[in-house]
């Protein structure tokens, strides 16, 4: 394994030089157990029978059935779905806070799903950040302390923990907040401080499950807007969990469509809006396509009415 | 009546069986006592060495300083002041050593057991029917292993006192660890936190005002043990309702029982004040 110089070059510059793809998932499912003691094997998945009696039982949940994508470096990819649709599952795989029950995580040429928890531990601490919907600040610790959370578990020098940490919080527009309580802000800044400490590790991989979801609509729209500036300069790779379609549109580069547990539909928004690949897809942006079939049309009436007065005079 | 022919006596062989023990054992018995002993000799005569009008000062500034309030703080440090006007200070430093020393040890045996049960099942899974049992017996059935291996005296009302005293410490410890909210866990997890780090930078700091809420019942149930341990010779306030019940002497148990519910106000508003300050600020 020459994974340490990979993730040299990976450090270095976020846009990897390599070739691979800064995620790649493979063959992915998880199988939540409710029973006591019972337990499904990545065995137990090949056989398609079992799989369909477990789904179907009280016992057990298929939260996420063979799910494989590729993720560029670079981009914005999005994973949208309905409630339970196992969009949450699948980003906590990623990091392993949920054990995927079979299949392969390859992130930065690492395989994720292999690593021992010593070496999960680093991977956490140095490839990737991720950002929460419900925050997880520590209620008991300030915004500067929240900040440099992340850079004391991995034992930074705690002169550079303070100047990353104040660097990173003026990016996100809280300078002056540092020595507040979470208790104190609001959402929106929770948020931020949120954010602040996903970037403030310096992870080349950002993941964000639904972040602004909580947040009111004009609350929601700023911090989409300062995340799509931010991205501008920072160019991470962000996987980026929603089930609002036009938070979608706004950020994503590519995006990926989930139904029970099954991705239905990847690509660019703009292409899965002109042809969802079926029913459950074309549901979900049938208000995006009724909004633009609306905008063609009063486009086209705006035309004909100029016309129509211009034929008048 | 029962018949005399089915009486049938274990007192022999539980007598027997206890001084064999003792015997093999006698020098782990012996230096748990003495150890036990000379710690709580130790605390006795710092608190006699400290001047009665200190003890009065320090609860009042105590008070003072952690709930900012005036009238019930000169109450609360008036009623040391009529412990001492009873005539009960000895005493009542008397029964406050062996508190101190039981509540240390329960605190020092307590929390640890307490971390492990939140954070191991199966300890969880033995320590829960045994701290279920242990709160449905009788304060005073305690006395009986106690004086068993240490006879009578301080000793073992210590220890009697000391595993009365115990179950909330712990039960509250693994339950403020269980209550930690999980995404907040889940985003320590995240960042890469060990299972050490998670403990110490995050549920113990979240779990505390739970923490110290056992610490408190702690104390209280370490005080109400102190009186019923005079029963084995403990000196002090319990020891002094003994002999006012004893010689059905109301107005002498009046001023001990008084005493005895002044100490426990005291200790009570201080442990639960000092708790309020853990709580996380909300500033
Ligand atoms: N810890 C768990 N134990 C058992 N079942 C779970 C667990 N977590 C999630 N599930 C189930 O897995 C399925 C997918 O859940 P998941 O949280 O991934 O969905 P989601 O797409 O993130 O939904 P939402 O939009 O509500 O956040 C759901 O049916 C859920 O009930
Ligand atoms: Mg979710």
């Amino acid at each position: 394994m020459d994974a340490p110089q990979q993730q040299d070059v990976a450090a270095a510059a976020p846009v990897a030089e390599t070739g691979a793809e800064a995620i790649l998932i493979r063959d992915l499912w998880k199988v939540y157990t409710r029973k006591k003691g019972m337990s499904v094997s990545s065995s137990d998945i090949e056989n398609d029978e079992l799989v369909e009696e477990l789904d179907k039982g009280e016992d057990a949940v298929v939260a996420m059935k063979n799910v494989s994508l590729e993720i560029n470096w670079g981009e914005t990819f999005i994973i949208m779905g309905l409630s339970g649709s196992g969009k949450s599952t699948l980003i906590r795989c990623l990091l392993r806070l949920v054990e995927p029950t079979s299949g392969d995580i390859i992130i930065n040429g690492e395989n994720v799903t292999a690593m021992n928890k010593r070496q999960l531990v680093n991977f956490r601490r140095e490839k990737i950040a991720m950002v929460f919907q419900h925050y997880g600040l520590l209620p008991h610790r300030t915004v500067l302390q929240n900040v440099t959370f992340g850079l004391k578990l991995r034992g930074d020098e705690k002169e550079s923990r303070k100047e990353k940490a104040m660097d990173s919080l003026d990016k996100v527009g809280l300078k002056g907040w540092e020595k507040y309580y979470p208790a104190a802000l609001s959402g929106g800044m929770r948020q931020r401080v949120g954010i602040a400490r996903a970037l403030v590790m310096d992870a080349p991989i950002l993941l964000m499950d639904e972040p602004f979801s909580g947040l009111d609509p004009l609350i929601r729209r700023e911090l989409q807007d300062e995340m799509i500036h931010l991205q501008k300069v920072m160019n991470k790779t962000i996987f980026f969990v929603t089930h609002d379609l036009s938070e979608a549109l706004r950020m994503g580069d590519r995006m990926a469509i989930m139904k029970k547990g099954e991705i239905v539909q990847v690509g660019s928004p703009d292409e899965v809006i002109a042809n969802p690949a079926d029913e459950y897809v074309a549901r979900f942006v049938q208000d995006e396509r009724e909004h633009m079939r609306r905008a063609e049309e009063v486009l086209a009436w705006d035309m004909a009415g100029k016309e129509g007065a211009a034929h008048v005079s | 009546m029962f018949p005399e022919f089915l009486q049938y006596h274990v007192a022999g062989a539980v007598n027997r069986f206890i001084d064999d023990l003792i015997a093999s054992y006698a020098s782990v018995f012996d230096s748990i006592s003495d150890g036990i002993l000379s710690f709580l000799l130790g605390v006795n005569s710092v608190l006699t060495f400290i001047p009665w009008w200190a003890y009065i000062i320090a609860v009042f500034l105590l008070s003072w300083y952690s709930s900012k309030k005036l009238i019930g703080s000169v109450v609360l440090a008036a009623l040391p002041f009529l412990i001492g006007m009873f005539g009960l200070w000895a005493m009542a430093l008397e029964s406050l050593s062996v508190i101190i020393t039981a509540v240390l040890l329960a605190l020092a045996i307590g929390l640890p057991l307490g971390v492990l049960m939140a954070e191991l099942r199966p300890v969880a899974a033995i320590l829960r029917p045994i701290l279920d049992g242990m709160q449905t017996m009788p304060s005073f059935v305690y006395l009986i292993p106690a004086m068993m291996l240490f006879g009578l005296g301080k000793v073992p009302a210590v220890l009697a006192t000391l595993i009365y005293a115990l179950p909330p410490v712990i039960r509250l410890t693994a339950l403020g660890l269980n209550q930690v909210p999980k995404a907040v866990e889940e985003a320590a997890l995240a960042y890469g936190a060990t299972r050490w780090q998670l403990l110490k930078e995050v549920r113990l700091p979240l779990a505390m005002p739970s923490i110290l809420a056992g610490v408190n019942q702690t104390t209280m149930m370490a005080l109400a043990m102190v009186v019923i341990s005079s029963m084995i010779g403990a000196r002090g306030l319990g020891q002094e309702v003994l002999l006012s019940i004893n010689r059905i002497d109301v107005g002498r148990g009046f001023e001990a029982g008084m005493s005895v519910v002044f100490l426990a106000i005291v200790i009570d508003r201080l442990t639960q004040n000092m708790a309020k300050r853990w709580e996380p600020p909300k500033r």
